[in-house]
């Protein structure tokens, strides 16, 4: 199996490292071979997060570069726009509609730029949208936009829906399973 | 069973199948879990020291006592603990003893993009380098031996890209080890004069063994891929060199960069047209291979500066990148912000508002340097804030009414204290305000000795930083609460007036405690808003202006009411209002 390359993008506090972490139980229970980073340090303080996520028969590079990515995961819609480039031809952006203005933005010294997805998508690039606020607030708790998101990348990659709900009971606390089971099957259905 | 770590966790794990007793750290990115991971065992002992070079010598303590042992910090860490580490080298161990530093090219969370093979080096201890997470659990299982056979403490280097990517590793059985008897060895252990001499000679003869175990040891391996291209390569570097050449080039991968085999470099390069040398920072296998009379072509073609990539390698060769789409909008950079609710805020501003002078220090508070704050005057290291003040007052006498200090609590206790010992000693009227959050911040929340509580968050003694501050000569400590605005606008112009050192402890927990209890947002009544956008001053990512006025995104707010003290028009409420 060729290399996978998937992209989890946004902003610092959103929760991206849980999808990461069930991404890579996932990938690691197929058998396949699995490499996953992520920069964390300054990761809480607002600014934009990037992970990175491989897999195949043998992953040597753990980073993405421009023009690499099968998926870009962006869990703000400006964020998008600043990883677009990362993907490949023919690759697909699953992107959350929310917006989360940059300080240059709330200073008023830049603006937070209007139709983005829309320039992105007459250059021909592929974007799954979804309000994964909305949804995941319809399963219980706005907290569970990240496994909504990753349900969308999920319904894209040829991996069983249980192997997903089964990485979701070992990784989750448990008071959080059903949450986030639920959660996650309201954004797979779409 | 394969599980997936990231490096930190497998170095953690490594140490720990390697028998390790004890480990001594102090957090720093992007060594910090290393020491996090080792605290989940209860069978050996851990803790967070005040700073890295007093984490080295506990560490240094423990295996002259016995037992195998190590401290992980942060590259410029390093620079902290190098006393020890120079004159380690000279009495070597008794158990073996790990030093584990990590690099931070890019400088993703640093004050720079120093090179720690250059201790190694300069040290002349031993250093291996993981490039994975496997490799990472391997060579700190085998560092432990090789102390113990050479007699010296290992380094293990790591860099943000091995620490903190997660790759699969295979774990296995902890090794027993007993603790070795301590023997009284002056000639060994007490480096006077007429012992160190000696201990010099057993030095420059340990590095004649380790080149020799460096030509033929299973750190340092070829992979033979023809004779056109060999690239000698090492730590997270070599990932990308078999990304995008696979097999059609041949490798010699080092995993232990001090000391560097001869003979096997000479064979390699021998054995191939053209010769490469690719490995990220400076050029310290490259320097090598020259001083070996060959010349490699590296540092000409890859920078110095930052982390490599695979797209790094495409361009140096002239192999096509893949093509990619770009958006013509610009998208405005999203820099690291303090924190809605951050307590360090509120001191900021009053700060900036009084146009203070401010010598900063490392941790969170570092960002009140940025707009809209701009608050903070330098950045230099560990401390530098409080003995830097010193220097700056003493040399112009006129600016102690308009220049503080400010260093947190956490950095205080590291190596704040003896600036503090010098400002009272050595006189200078200069006001430190100590932001005291009550957690070490920006390495993710780790317990400190002013917090009251261990790293494994059992009640500990805490340091009391006022009697601290007290009993070293300042007169004039105060403390306030950051989130009152006026009693700081108050006490901070009182201290830079007076005619005496002062403290100014500014004291509140950290917002992103677990324990610590937050209001419900605030909302902004758009009728009483006049768009004086005073509160846009204050940098709080939860307040922006939206058709001219402000409003308060409730999905970050945390009600800490500052931006409502600030405002004149009584516009900013509580919800219910």
């Amino acid at each position: 199996m060729e290399t996978k390359s998937v992209m989890i993008v946004g902003v610092g506090g959103q929760g991206s490292l849980l999808a990461s972490k069930l991404l890579g139980a996932v990938l690691t229970a197929q058998g396949v071979d699995v490499k996953v980073s992520e920069v964390h340090g300054m990761s809480q303080r607002g600014g934009s997060v990037v992970t990175y996520v491989r897999f195949g028969d043998k992953v040597y590079s753990p980073i993405v570069t421009e023009g690499e990515a099968d998926y870009v995961v962006s869990f703000e819609k400006l964020e998008a726009a600043r990883w677009a480039s990362y993907l490949k031809t023919g690759g697909e952006i699953i992107v959350n509609t929310q917006e989360i203005d940059p300080m240059s933005v709330i200073i008023g010294s830049a603006e937070y730029p209007s139709d983005i997805l829309e320039e992105l998508k007459a250059k021909g690039v592929k974007i799954d949208e979804v309000d994964a606020y909305d949804v995941a607030v319809k399963a219980g708790s706005g907290k569970a936009a990240n496994v909504v998101l990753l349900s969308r990348l999920a319904k894209k990659l040829d991996i069983p829906y249980d192997n997903w709900i089964r990485a979701i009971e070992n990784t989750v606390a448990e008071k959080f399973v059903e949450l986030n089971k639920k959660a996650f099957k309201l954004g797979y259905d779409l | 069973m394969k599980t997936l770590m990231i490096g930190n966790e497998a170095v953690s794990r490594g140490l720990y199948e390697g028998g390790i007793g004890l480990v001594s750290s102090y957090p720093g990115t992007p060594s910090t879990e290393i020491t996090e991971f080792l605290s989940k065992y209860d069978d050996i002992h851990s803790e967070w020291a005040p700073n890295e070079k007093v984490a080295m010598e506990v560490a240094f303590g423990a295996s002259l006592s016995g037992i195998r042992s190590a401290c992980a910090m942060k590259h410029v860490g390093l620079n902290v603990a190098a006393d020890p580490l120079f004159t380690l080298s000279y009495t070597g161990v008794n158990a073996g003893m790990v030093v584990c530093v990590a690099d931070d090219p890019a400088i993703h969370s640093s004050q720079n993009e120093q090179d720690s093979r250059h201790y190694a080096i300069a040290s002349k201890i031993p250093m291996l380098e993981p490039s994975d997470s496997r490799e990472s659990l391997e060579f700190a299982k085998a560092a432990f031996e090789l102390s113990e056979k050479f007699d010296t403490p290992v380094l293990l280097r790591m860099c943000t890209r091995v620490s903190h990517s997660q790759s699969l590793v295979e774990t296995g059985e902890r090794i027993p080890c007993p603790q070795k008897p301590y023997d009284k060895n002056p000639s060994k252990y007490v480096m006077m004069p007429s012992n160190a001499i000696k201990r010099h000679v057993f030095v420059e003869e340990r590095t004649k063994k380790l080149i020799e175990f460096a030509e033929t040891c299973p750190f340092n391996r070829v992979e033979k891929g023809g004779d056109e291209i060999g690239i000698i390569t090492s730590g997270t570097a070599y990932q990308y060199v078999k990304e995008v050449f696979g097999d059609s080039v041949s490798v010699l991968k080092i995993g232990m960069p001090n000391p560097l085999p001869k003979k096997l470099i000479l064979d390699f390069a021998n054995n191939v047209k053209k010769l490469y040398v690719f490995e990220e920072l400076d050029p310290v296998i490259e320097t090598h291979c020259r001083n070996l009379g060959l010349k490699p072509v590296g540092k000409e073609i890859f920078s110095m500066l930052g982390e490599y990539s695979q797209s790094t390698l495409r361009k140096a060769f002239s192999i096509p990148e893949p093509p990619t789409v770009k958006a013509d909008t610009v998208a405005p950079m999203r820099p690291p912000m303090l924190c809605s609710g951050c307590p360090h805020r509120g001191i900021y501003y009053v700060l900036a508002k009084n146009k203070v002078t401010v010598l900063g220090d490392i941790g969170c508070y570092t960002l009140g340097a940025q707009p809209p704050l701009f608050a903070v005057d330098t950045t230099l290291c560990m401390g530098a804030s409080v003995s830097g003040i010193h220097g700056f007052l003493k040399a112009d006498k006129e600016k102690s009414g308009k220049t503080v200090a400010v260093i947190g609590d956490s950095t205080f206790i590291h190596s704040g204290i003896t600036g503090l010992i010098n400002i009272a000693y050595n006189d200078s009227n200069s006001t430190v305000i100590i932001l005291d959050n009550s957690i070490t911040g920006m390495t993710g929340h780790q317990q400190n000795p002013t917090t009251g509580y261990n790293i494994k968050g059992d009640p500990a003694t805490k340091v009391d930083l006022e009697a601290l501050c007290r009993s070293v000569g300042i007169k004039r400590v105060r403390v306030v609460d950051p989130y009152d605005l006026d009693y700081c606008d108050k006490v901070i112009k009182e201290e830079l007036a007076a005619n005496e050192p002062s403290v100014i402890i500014s004291r509140r927990p950290c917002v992103l405690l677990k324990y610590v209890k937050t209001a419900p947002p605030l909302t902004v009544d758009r009728d009483k808003c006049r768009s004086c956008k005073k509160c846009m001053g204050l940098g709080c990512p939860s307040i922006s202006m939206k058709n001219g006025k402000a409003k308060i995104d409730k999905s970050l707010c945390v009600g800490c009411e500052v931006c409502m003290k600030l405002c004149p028009f009584a516009a900013i409420g509580k919800e219910n209002n």
